[in-house]
């Protein structure tokens, strides 16, 4: 235990700011995920073949394992001289993001009860008031799971990220494995896993506060 | 008054749903489509609200081919209500009874008032209610919701898709005569889908019975019990087609016709029953108990007399069966 207070006392602040970057970059990489993913997943409701087309691409794109995707994009991104850092994790985020957002959000939205939606339509809304009214409230639980689903996998993502250089608590895990030290490994691992279950926490109660208790039951 | 003139619907060349139906809903009437599965009869009532599009012919509207309407114009003024009462669980009652005046833009104040004297009519407390969710009601008052729901903007039209459906029967049976004391009080245009024969009889004016998308006969009920037009109709309606129509009569048409027995102030424990109810139920009550009478009461809750089966053996055969017999001898 002594050997982990004297650990602490000297990285502290370290692992601090280790996970504000962390929290920072994944953060930035959902919000842009979401501006593009609802908005997305609500126009397919309205588009079966390009739903069919999306979701599919969506899925392949998560197939791709982390690493070498970030290695997919060290050139490309080279092209614009940001082959490493910020940048390419980022955008990597946005994209693993995708599926879980658009899928949940298309599917939350097309499972409504269709009398509800019958209902809806029989009594003369125009499918933008339908949408807002009755289908997306209707839908918050479910894409809101899918928001969740997101950024408690990016969390886990981004730590790969430091292989590229993009910072974050990923650093403390492969500085710790490549001059083999445990402390650095747990004190990583333990601190993404806080993070994570944190931002789950938060999101729940987002989405209890906005979801109206008929439709969480 | 909604009129189908010669209305078809048929996907592709092979498939007709509906072929050449013809008919009118009266102003203020009621009609029932009634027939087995995959008749067509809500398709037809969703082609009135463009829920369903039309091959041939047309559906008129109060006086306007809806054709010619915007079908969101349109569905704002036809109150509809489906059998799974289409409730929105994230809206409260009022906002669920309110959507349409609220789509049509009214004041807070008239919303309102609205929602106060359509709550009264279904008995059911506003302020109480209000504020409530749907699913903190039972299935009956959600139903009941989803009627006024319909009323909401006052539409002239209504349409109802088996909207009793998915009630259990002595909920069902209340609610029907419930609405049709309303309807007594709003004289709506209605066309009403159904599927039971009991509840057929007991609200339309007028049935329109279908098979495969045609009309099989389009009468009031008692004229469809007595002269079925075909073989369909009478083996639609049943051997015990004599009984269902009872339902039709009162137990004060019997006494017009054949008159009560006297009553025996000896006989204290027997049931009674109200002049105003109908034959067929007061027939089951007299199978169901071991007496062999009943007692009955007029408005004022006075003994007016007794009915017996016998007597209501003889009216049936007198008022119902003589019809029966007479048409299929002419």
């Amino acid at each position: 235990m002594d050997n982990w207070a004297r650990f602490l006392e000297v990285n502290s602040s370290r692992i601090l700011e280790l996970t504000i970057d962390h929290a920072i970059l994944v953060s930035l990489a959902i919000f842009v995920a979401l501006l593009i993913g609802i908005p997305l997943g609500i126009y397919l409701t309205t588009n079966q073949y390009l739903a069919d087309t999306v979701l599919q691409i969506a899925s392949i794109t998560l197939t791709i394992p982390s690493i070498a995707l970030f290695g997919v994009m060290i050139p490309i991104f080279s092209l614009i001289n940001q082959g490493i850092g910020f940048v390419p994790a980022f955008v990597a985020l946005v994209l693993y993001s995708q599926l879980p957002i658009i899928r949940n959000t298309y599917t939350g939205i097309k499972n409504v009860n269709p009398e509800m939606r019958d209902a809806a339509i029989g009594m003369g809304m125009k499918t933008r008031q339908r949408l807002l009214r009755v289908e997306i409230p209707n839908a918050l639980p479910v894409i809101m799971a899918g928001v969740r689903t997101a950024v408690v996998m990016n969390i886990g993502i981004a730590v790969i990220a430091a292989y590229i250089g993009a910072g974050g608590l990923g650093v403390l895990i492969t500085q710790g494995i490549s001059r083999n030290d445990n402390y650095l490994i747990i004190s990583g691992s333990i601190a993404v896993a806080i993070l994570a279950i944190i931002a789950d926490a938060i999101l729940l109660l987002i989405q209890k506060r906005f979801t109206k208790k008929a439709i969480a039951e | 008054m909604i009129s189908f003139n010669h209305v078809t619907k048929s996907y592709g060349e092979e498939i007709t749903a509906i072929d050449d139906v013809d008919f009118t809903v009266e102003e203020g009437k009621i009609v029932v489509l009634l027939g087995p599965s995959g008749c067509g009869k809500t398709t037809l009532l969703r082609m009135v609200n463009q829920l369903e599009s039309i091959t041939k012919g047309e559906i008129v509207i109060n006086g306007e081919n809806s054709k010619d309407l915007d079908p969101i114009e349109l569905r704002r003024k036809i109150g509809y209500v489906i059998q799974s009462n289409g409730l929105f669980p994230n809206m409260t009652i009022e906002e669920n009874v309110m959507i349409v005046p609220d789509l049509l833009g009214w004041n807070k104040k008239k919303k309102r008032e609205r929602f106060e004297y359509l709550m009264n009519l279904i008995g059911l407390d506003p302020k109480d209610y209000g504020k409530r969710y749907p699913h903190e009601l039972s299935g009956g008052q959600q139903q009941r919701i989803g009627v006024v729901r319909a009323l909401a903007a006052d539409p002239p039209v209504m349409l109802m898709d088996e909207p009793f459906g998915a009630l259990d029967p002595i909920i069902r049976d209340k609610i029907q005569e419930e609405f049709l004391q309303i309807q007594r009080e709003v004289k709506k245009t209605i066309l009403f889908v159904s599927h039971d024969i009991d509840e057929a009889i007991k609200m339309a004016d007028k049935i329109v019975l279908l098979r495969d998308g045609k009309i099989m006969q389009f009468d009031t009920p008692s004229e469809m019990l007595a002269h079925p037009n075909n073989e369909f109709v009478s083996q639609f309606f049943g051997k015990d087609r004599a009984i269902k129509s009872l339902s039709l009569h009162t137990v004060q048409n019997l006494r017009e016709v054949i008159g009560l027995g006297p009553v025996d102030e000896a006989i204290q424990d027997t049931k009674t029953i109200h002049v105003h109810q109908d034959l067929r139920n007061t027939l089951s009550m007299l199978l169901n108990q071991e007496a062999d009478q009943v007692i009955v009461k007029d408005e004022q809750d006075e003994n007016i007399g007794t009915i017996t089966i016998d007597m209501v053996q003889k009216y049936l055969h007198f008022e119902i069966k003589g019809k029966m017999s007479a048409s299929q001898e002419g």
